[in-house]
């Protein structure tokens, strides 16, 4: 049998021309009076995809996911599902179920009712019904709650309990609003490898909205990067996180440290950069800016060496500065560097071995370098 | 000290509400019954005596001994009693249900209302308080009556060919009551719908009910501890009712509250008519039990 891994890692219809879109977003805004939630936005959601809506608050994130719900309309622009058009079509004709952020629970049913709820309106047969129910509560491992009211049960639970009555209808595709937001760091992490699981197993798609990024990193097969209702970059974590394609999304996700300067030249797949202090930048860069252009370099924490000596290709991609703070983590420790003309640079190191022979102290002179290939040239 | 003080006034605060039933409606409550169990004289009050301080301990016991249940027996001798009894439930209880029919829709349209003209809206269902009842009700007169302002009306738009004759029949009485008593109805109502989280709605239409549906297994569960409050504020005080019936009803509208009002002036018999008042209160009681249960059991739901 494959991993979830190794399927995972295979999956990428996005990049093959030939496969078509379960989800179609195009061009669609939102207006609220005068005020834009959703700005001309367009995206392209596969069919067994997990794919998470990433953003700070109020960037439009759930107005989205309630136009493909269907309960905002769209002011302009469409939204195509299975080659159809959602356009008019009300909620309850629409094959997509939500996961509430609030759970939105039926209070006075217990969870076996609230779970069949979906089930009763279809009209199915009565032993169905009891056979889904049962299966989902088996799914949700709530077997013994089914008598409850929801007031009798934890937040966990609830959560648990609204899951297993979006996915009792078999939607073709399930938007869950931040599903996990209610619950605590460790049951968090278990649950998100647990929808994960589930994804694949009944193979549905997932929308999923979130504001933090690591889960969203987690479970997803593609991340949209949202900010005032746009769409800012959609990409697979790794490219993410690698790759930004600029300064918001670099900044979004996890920490960075941004060089700026402007270009100098390019040249065979690389780009010279005059940073600030007249610290030369050579980077990778698929693109080659005009010469003059201001631009500016993200190099996560983690690909920046600290030591005491220069290294061989100084002064490229090198500078001098003080130890200004250490952070042990444990795992792996923390400098911030100060600069010259003040910035603090981050970097990180893992601590792979256990202690190590004279370690860099407060207030010693350092050199922090980064390869050529290290960060991404931004083009804003 | 402080802790003192404030132990006293939660103490203070719980007895508030026991004291003034205690005043207010135990202690009439028992001197009613008392009469109840007298015999009528010419004197004033116009009753025998119960209660005889001057006689001691000795006097009170003997008293107690001329007690006698014959009012009791009375009311089930005459089967006037009864009908009144068993028409004024009826006319409450389909008074009640006609202001549940009216409120539910009136309340529901208010929750729905945009946020900012909801304490408008809430203003207008109790601005008839404003005026008098004994008014209102007077004016329902000139409106229902063969020559008012309805027969006019539907007349002069050719609905009819003849006045209706609604004045001094039941349904005046039903249109009296609906009309006085509907803010009772759609201020419970109207309160359990507002607090209910809109959420709810949009996840039964996106489980798949219609609009429709949505209410019936949602919307109307959920509003039901407002609809039985509304129904009991409706219900309890119309079985009682005098005024409505008097005024709108006809001569052969039996009401426990008409027959009361004739035993204590018309017949000045205030044993029986406190035998009348005591068998009413029990009849109510149980509407108030029951409600206190259904409260309870919503108040258990967390909601
Ligand atoms: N019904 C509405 N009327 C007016 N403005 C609205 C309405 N719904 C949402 N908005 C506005 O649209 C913007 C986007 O809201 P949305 O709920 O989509 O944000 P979000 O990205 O889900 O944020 P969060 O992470 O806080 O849930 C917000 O500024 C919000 O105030
Ligand atoms: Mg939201």
């Amino acid at each position: 049998m494959k991993s979830l891994g190794s399927i995972r890692r295979s999956f990428a219809p996005w990049a093959d021309p030939a496969s078509k879109p379960f989800i179609s977003v195009k061009n669609v805004t939102k207006k609220f009076g005068d005020f834009i939630a959703v700005d001309d936005l367009s995206l392209d959601i596969y069919p067994r995809e997990f794919f998470a809506l990433l953003g700070a608050s109020g960037c439009g994130k759930s107005t989205l996911l309630r136009m493909l719900a269907g309960f905002e309309q769209p002011t302009s622009g469409e939204i195509i599902l299975d080659g159809q058009s959602l356009a008019g079509i009300p909620p309850y004709r629409r094959p997509v179920n939500m996961m509430f952020q609030s759970y939105a629970l039926f209070p006075h049913m217990t969870v076996e009712n609230n779970i069949a709820f979906g089930l009763k309106q279809d009209g199915m047969p009565k032993a169905d019904i009891a056979a889904r129910v049962a299966q989902m509560l088996k799914l949700v491992k709530l077997e013994k709650f089914s008598q409850r009211k929801p007031h009798q049960l934890s937040g966990g639970q609830r959560q648990r309990v609204a899951l297993a009555r979006s996915l009792a209808k078999r939607p073709k595709v399930l938007l869950l609003d931040e599903p996990l937001g209610a619950l605590d760091k460790k049951l968090r992490e278990e649950t998100q490898f647990e929808l994960m699981d589930l994804q694949q197993e009944l193979g549905l798609t997932f929308v999923v909205v979130t504001h933090d990024q690591e889960e969203a990193m987690t479970m997803a097969d593609r991340i949209a990067v949202m900010s005032h209702g746009k769409v800012i970059q959609v990409a697979t974590p790794a490219e993410i996180y690698e790759a930004p394609n600029s300064r918001f999304v670099a900044d979004f996700i996890g920490d960075v440290n941004i060089f700026e300067g402007a270009v100098a030249g390019a040249e065979g797949g690389y780009v010279r950069l005059e940073g600030i202090n007249g610290f030369p930048i050579r980077m990778a860069s698929p693109e080659t800016p005009a010469t003059g252009v201001k631009s500016a370099v993200a190099v996560r924490p983690e690909k920046i060496r600290v030591g005491r000596q220069p290294p061989a290709h100084a002064p490229v991609n090198a500078i001098q500065g003080e130890i200004w703070d250490i952070g042990y983590l444990g795992d792996m420790t923390v400098f911030h560097v100060r600069l010259k003309d003040g910035r603090v640079i981050k970097a990180s190191s893992l601590n792979a071995v256990r202690a190590v022979e004279d370690p860099l102290g407060y207030d010693q002179e350092v050199w922090i370098s980064f390869g050529e290939d290290a960060g991404v040239v931004l083009k804003d | 000290m402080a802790r003192v003080a404030s132990a006293l006034f939660s103490r203070l605060v719980i007895i508030i509400p026991y004291a003034w039933l205690l005043f207010f409606f135990l202690i009439p409550f028992f001197i009613v019954f008392r009469i109840s169990l007298s015999q009528t004289a010419v004197a004033m009050p116009p009753y025998t005596p119960v209660f005889d301080l001057l006689g001691g301990v000795s006097g009170i016991i003997e008293k107690a001994r001329e007690f006698s249940f014959d009012n009791y027996v009375w009311l089930t001798e005459d089967v006037l009693y009864f009908n009144a009894y068993v028409s004024s439930v009826m006319i409450a209880a389909v008074s009640t249900f006609l202001t549940l029919l009216i409120a539910y829709p009136v309340a529901y349209g208010m929750a729905k209302a945009p946020k900012t003209i909801r304490p408008t809206l809430l203003m207008l269902v109790i601005l008839p308080f404003w005026t008098s009842f004994l008014i209102r009700v007077y004016a329902w007169i000139a409106i229902l009556k063969p020559e008012g302002l309805l027969n006019q009306f539907l007349l002069s738009i050719g609905v009819i060919g003849q006045p209706l004759i609604i004045l001094n029949t039941n349904w005046a009485i039903y249109i009296g009551i609906v009309y006085s008593y509907l803010p009772f109805m759609v201020l419970p109502i109207y309160s359990s719908l507002e607090k209910m989280d809109h959420t709810l709605t949009e996840a039964a239409l996106d489980l798949g009910c219609t609009p429709f549906s949505a209410f019936w297994r949602v919307t109307f569960p959920l509003s039901l501890a407002g609809v039985v409050a509304g129904c009991l504020l409706v219900f309890i005080p119309a079985v009682g009712e005098f005024v409505i019936p008097d005024l709108l009803g006809g001569s052969e509208t039996l009401m426990i509250g008409k027959t009361l009002w004739n035993e204590f002036n018309a017949n000045r018999d205030w044993p029986v008519s406190s035998a009348v008042a005591t068998i009413l209160l029990l009849i109510l009681v149980l509407p108030i039990v029951y409600f206190q249960n259904a409260q309870a059991k919503a108040d258990g739901e967390g909601r």
